[in-house]
């Protein structure tokens, strides 16, 4: 075993602070050291994108990062995105318009989302599919999923005219 | 899929990197973006005692383009590759070939320096340096050298870098003329199981120089000049697509796997061949 070390990082706006070994990989930091379990272990492999979280502004899978690197990042999971009294747009979307079906890939796809919809404001369908490349989902068949971004893509437009 | 244990290491800057490198040898690896090293240590199929990060070394993750060259850091990602508007203008090929690496998380971490440095032959950016003729500046506790990407690749992660060595940029001599980057891929996020960089140049209706390179057709990325002059003097009629792509299965060395056997591979690679001939041709 190798020498334990300090690991300070930001996650949905709260400091944390602890030991780790530098193995441990940031989806097992999130979800048994921090019991941030919206992000999920799908494929383990760089592929699936199930536990895709924001790492300083990039869509990133936190099975392919260690915690250890994330150190002095700021790190936003689906818990910081919204919560059930109050949905983010493209949740709500992902509600209305079937997105998911059993819901494993869904905290993933709707992170990677926010991030592409933030690039991306108003993106056609073969930007959004591009887009989400990363991300699997073996139920829907990515039809509602396409819908739903598209959705709240209009939504959060027309909330952001409606401010100006 | 939990790694071996290892020791972890920041270094502020190269200085602390080489001295790591000098004191654990080939014990040691440096990564960058970590998007192909990270999953090989998961399969424990490679294993590194010392793991030397390299996000804090300032110096390596910036683009430059002058009159003649583009000088693009070892740190840069696909992401900044795809996004940078100068490079979209002076060396085009790069951002077609990014946008076909794996997908927007990995390219968001997946670097230039790490895609180079590795040596998997199923990497895409070695065969497209090999195309471009670019330079990869290496350092070492004995200084820097420089050394051709088209001498660069001995065999299958077996580089001319020595393993005290870093990679911290790669030089491009300013591309000319029409140019394209053409993958097959089973599937979103796979390696190829056939790519060709093509950059050709007319004049008067004939070519006259192109460049060719090959991806995941052997242990090692093959630039075929033989494909290349197979083009230059004619008007990439059929004969000569033909002609090349003779001289390209005769550079080329693939093996059967999981992505398909001998004689479907040459048929793939011909095609793609074909294929980025015919798109860089159209834009030359």
């Amino acid at each position: 075993m190798s020498k334990k070390m300090h690991v300070k990082l930001k996650v949905n706006g709260k400091e944390e602070e602890f030991l780790a070994e530098p193995r441990e990989l940031l989806i097992y930091t999130l979800r048994e050291r921090l019991n941030i379990t919206g992000p999920h272990i799908g494929c383990e492999t760089s592929h699936c994108g199930a536990c895709t979280v924001t790492i300083d502004g990039k869509s990133v899978k936190s099975c392919t990062m260690f915690a250890v690197q994330a150190e002095g990042s700021e790190i936003t999971t689906i818990e910081g995105i919204g919560n059930p009294d109050d949905l983010h747009p493209l949740q709500t979307a992902f509600k209305e318009h079937h997105g998911l079906q059993c819901g494993y890939c869904t905290p993933g796809m709707i992170t990677r989302a926010t991030k592409l919809l933030e690039e991306t404001p108003n993106p056609t369908e073969e930007e959004i599919r591009f887009g989400m490349a990363g991300n699997l989902c073996r139920c829907t068949g990515y039809q509602n999923i396409v819908k739903s971004i598209q959705a709240a893509a209009a939504e959060m437009n027309a909330a952001k005219e409606a401010a100006e | 899929m939990i790694p071996a244990a290892f020791e972890y290491y920041r270094p502020k800057d190269m200085a602390g990197v080489l001295s790591l490198l000098e004191k654990h040898g080939d014990d040691a690896r440096v990564m960058a973006g970590g998007h192909s090293l990270i999953p090989m240590m998961k399969l424990r199929m490679a294993d590194v005692p010392h793991l030397i990060d390299l996000q804090d070394v300032g110096g390596m993750s910036d683009i430059e383009i002058s009159g003649d060259s583009i000088k693009i850091g070892a740190l840069v990602t696909q992401t900044k590759i795809i996004d940078h508007a100068g490079l979209a203008e002076a060396a085009p090929i790069l951002s077609e070939a990014a946008l076909q690496i794996a997908d927007p998380q990995v390219r968001y971490m997946g670097t230039v320096g790490g895609n180079v440095a590795n040596g998997d032959p199923g990497n895409d950016m070695p065969g497209l340096m090999q195309c471009l003729n670019a330079i990869f500046t290496v350092i070492g506790t004995d200084g820097e050298r420089q050394i051709a990407a088209r001498d660069f690749y001995e065999g299958a992660y077996a580089t001319a870098r020595e393993d005290d060595e870093v990679l911290t940029a790669v030089i491009i001599p300013m591309p000319k003329g029409g140019y394209a980057y053409e993958k097959q891929k089973r599937k979103i996020g796979d390696y190829a199981t056939a790519a060709a960089a093509v950059q050709i140049v007319s004049g008067g209706g004939a070519c006259v120089s192109a460049s060719i390179a090959m991806t995941n057709l052997s242990d090692v990325p093959v630039f075929s000049a033989d494909a290349g002059a197979a083009l230059v003097g004619t008007s990439v009629d059929e004969a000569a697509l033909k002609a090349a792509v003779t001289a390209m299965l005769g550079d080329i060395d693939p093996t059967e796997d999981n992505r398909g056997p001998v004689a479907f591979k040459n048929h793939v690679a011909g095609i793609i061949l074909r294929r980025a001939i015919a798109r860089a041709w159209s834009r030359a």
